[in-house]
């Protein structure tokens, strides 16, 4: 039996959410973000003690965990995520540009975290910013009209 | 008929005042006296048919009548009924929703209150995507602002009305903003469309009679309560007398202007508005003196309009007439003349190949297909033929309905079959340029890395 991994803590955060709805099943991605917001993943002996709480089978959780690009399951996301958007509009605006300037600066492809943990380079397929392309969203932050050199010093400011 | 001239923007009209996303702030310019006129004081069904009468057709890009939406549910049903907010919105080119959402999120929340109230919803659930953290902080506090002076709750605003309204949100996945796959979500389980028919009307969400509406639309319905019907069919544009289909465009329209333009932004008009009117007075103009070379008059699956069809008005039907899909969102993405076809192609296949969902083999297949050859195109590897190949795929990917259980596939069907009708001429040219004799290696590019990104 491996260790448990949801701390109490999680555990009330995802019962909390049970009475909102007719069927505990709806409470997997609310469930699988609280688990992610703490660990920064969702490994895969939280998505058994998930599946527990909400009486499921633990490949209906993990069914939904794929689905969604949000979560990351093998190893922890950086401690800032940082979204470089690359749709149309911000396209249009030098958002490819951008991308591969990061990937560049921080020796890692998008999708990948930094050896030290600090940053997970992604890009999203739109961040719904485009009067602010090219736009960067770095965990809750937006940044607007990202230049090379602001994405730069963005990248380099993160503790 | 009001022109664009004498428009005043109402859905709008509170941003930018100080505390527009406080209660107290959306209260002192006027907020909540329509939903007092309404609970309590009128009937479920009159509220449906006030919005009926109104023509407001949904903002979420199908276009669909809102109060006829409701009218699907079963008459007499025991409960529950449920009411979804769609807040996923996800197109490119598409931030009408975050702007109110971050800005005005009371307007949103009166909206879908006279909205439950219209449809004897009793729990409501608010589905935002998870890429909006502003938008969801701010939610958040609004929602819990209206539990505090109950306007939410049990008895709201002393009537025996009792509403409940949760914040859910999405985990990034485009195919969340399709209202079956919103609903699967929201259950818990990977967002896969369900084939319709039942509708969600009948059998939704939980399996029980369930509405989806979308953001903007709960915005105008509010605004329908607070200035009236008369208002409301005033603005946009009249059925057209030629096509019995046609139900009319009302009300105002939230448009987001971006891309090559010199002050992108969201902004307010009358639906029906040309796209040149919409740069010329709001855009500021293409960006660096250059020149326009096309747009995308309604979100990257509606197609793609040159730059002499900019005369094309945007209501529910002008696209249409262009050889576009339709309105959609109503983003308006403006490329100017540096931009290659090759490339936007390029982005909006790799988008939809990205966010297919997999359940529909001529989706999950065509959508990749057609972002392999592209890529292979751009490598300046492409044959002549590969168009000929590329026009098929948008012929048959997105035949709705009959291929594929949403729409997915129509929207990534719409760019390419599109740009080939109204590009060819360049795209062979690229081809021709960077492959001149046709004998570059055909070898395929290496399979595309979609899902192993994150």
């Amino acid at each position: 039996m491996a260790e448990r991994i949801l701390t109490d803590k999680m555990i009330e955060e995802i019962r909390a959410f049970i009475p909102r709805y007719p069927s505990k099943q709806a409470v997997t991605v609310p469930a699988l973000h609280i688990v992610n917001e703490h660990l920064r993943c969702v490994p895969r002996q939280a998505v058994v003690e998930i599946a527990q709480i909400l009486e499921l089978h633990p490949s209906q959780v993990q069914d939904t965990l794929t689905f969604y690009g949000y979560f990351k399951q093998d190893a922890p996301g950086g401690k800032c995520r940082v979204w470089v958007c690359r749709s149309i509009a911000c396209a249009l605006r030098g958002a490819d540009e951008l991308l591969e300037h990061l990937e560049h600066k921080l020796h890692v492809k998008a999708g990948e975290t930094t050896p030290d943990g600090r940053i997970s380079l992604e890009y999203a397929e739109c961040l719904g910013a485009c009067e602010h392309a090219p736009c960067i969203l770095a965990n809750d932050d937006l940044h607007q009209s990202v230049s090379p050199e602001q994405a730069e010093q963005l990248v380099a400011s993160v503790k | 008929m009001k022109t664009v001239a004498d428009f005043e923007p109402v859905l709008l009209a509170n941003i930018g005042k100080p505390d527009s996303w406080t209660r107290r702030g959306y209260e002192a310019y006027g907020g909540y006296e329509a939903v007092r006129k309404v609970i309590g004081k009128l009937a479920p069904k009159d509220v449906a048919e006030t919005v009926k009468s109104s023509g407001l057709r949904g903002r979420g890009g199908a276009g669909f009548p809102t109060g006829l939406k409701w009218t699907f549910l079963p008459p007499n049903h025991p409960g529950p009924i449920y009411f979804c907010l769609n807040a996923d919105e996800s197109e490119p080119g598409t931030f009408n929703n975050r702007v109110l959402m971050e800005l005005d999120p009371h307007q949103v929340l009166e909206g879908m209150m006279i909205s439950c109230y219209a449809t004897n919803c009793k729990t409501a659930y608010y589905y935002m995507r998870c890429e909006y953290p502003l938008a969801y902080k701010r939610t958040l506090a609004a929602i819990q602002e209206c539990y505090d002076a109950g306007y939410l709750g049990k008895n709201i605003f002393g009537t025996d009305y009792s509403l409940d309204i949760h914040l859910h949100r999405g985990a990034g996945a485009y195919i969340c903003g399709e209202e079956t796959g919103l609903i699967e979500s929201l259950e818990g389980k990977r967002a896969w469309p369900r084939i319709k028919p039942p509708f969600p009307a009948v059998e939704g969400a939980f399996r029980k009679p369930t509405v989806v509406n979308n953001v903007e639309t709960a915005a105008c319905v509010k605004q329908i309560f607070d200035r009236g019907v008369e208002w409301f069919k005033s603005i946009g544009v009249p059925p057209d007398p030629n096509n019995p289909r046609d139900a009319g465009s009302y009300g105002p329209k939230l448009y987001c202007l971006s891309g090559h333009i010199n002050k992108p932004g969201c902004y307010e008009a009358p639906l029906g508005i040309t796209v040149t009117e919409l740069i010329d007075r709001y855009g500021g103009g293409i960006w660096k003196g250059r020149k326009a070379k096309a747009c995308i008059p309604g979100g990257i699956s509606m197609g793609i309009l040159k730059a002499d069809e900019f005369h094309c008005p945007l209501d529910f039907n002008g696209p249409g007439k262009f050889g576009c899909l339709g309105l959609g969102t109503a983003a308006v993405v403006v490329m100017d003349e540096t931009v290659q076809m090759v490339d936007y192609l390029m982005n909006s296949a790799r988008f939809f190949s990205h966010e297919s969902c997999g359940q529909c083999t001529p989706c999950r297949e065509g959508t990749s297909w057609a972002t392999r050859l592209l890529t292979r195109i751009k490598a300046g590897k492409g044959r002549l033929k590969d168009l000929d190949l590329l026009a098929e795929i948008g012929d048959t990917i997105g035949i709705m309905p009959g291929t594929t259980i949403c729409g997915l596939a129509d929207g990534a069907a719409w760019p390419l079959k599109n740009t080939l009708k109204k590009y060819r001429g360049e795209l062979e040219e690229y081809i021709k340029k960077t492959n001149p004799d046709g004998w570059a290696e055909t070898k395929p590019v290496p399979a595309l890395k979609l899902l192993s990104i994150h």
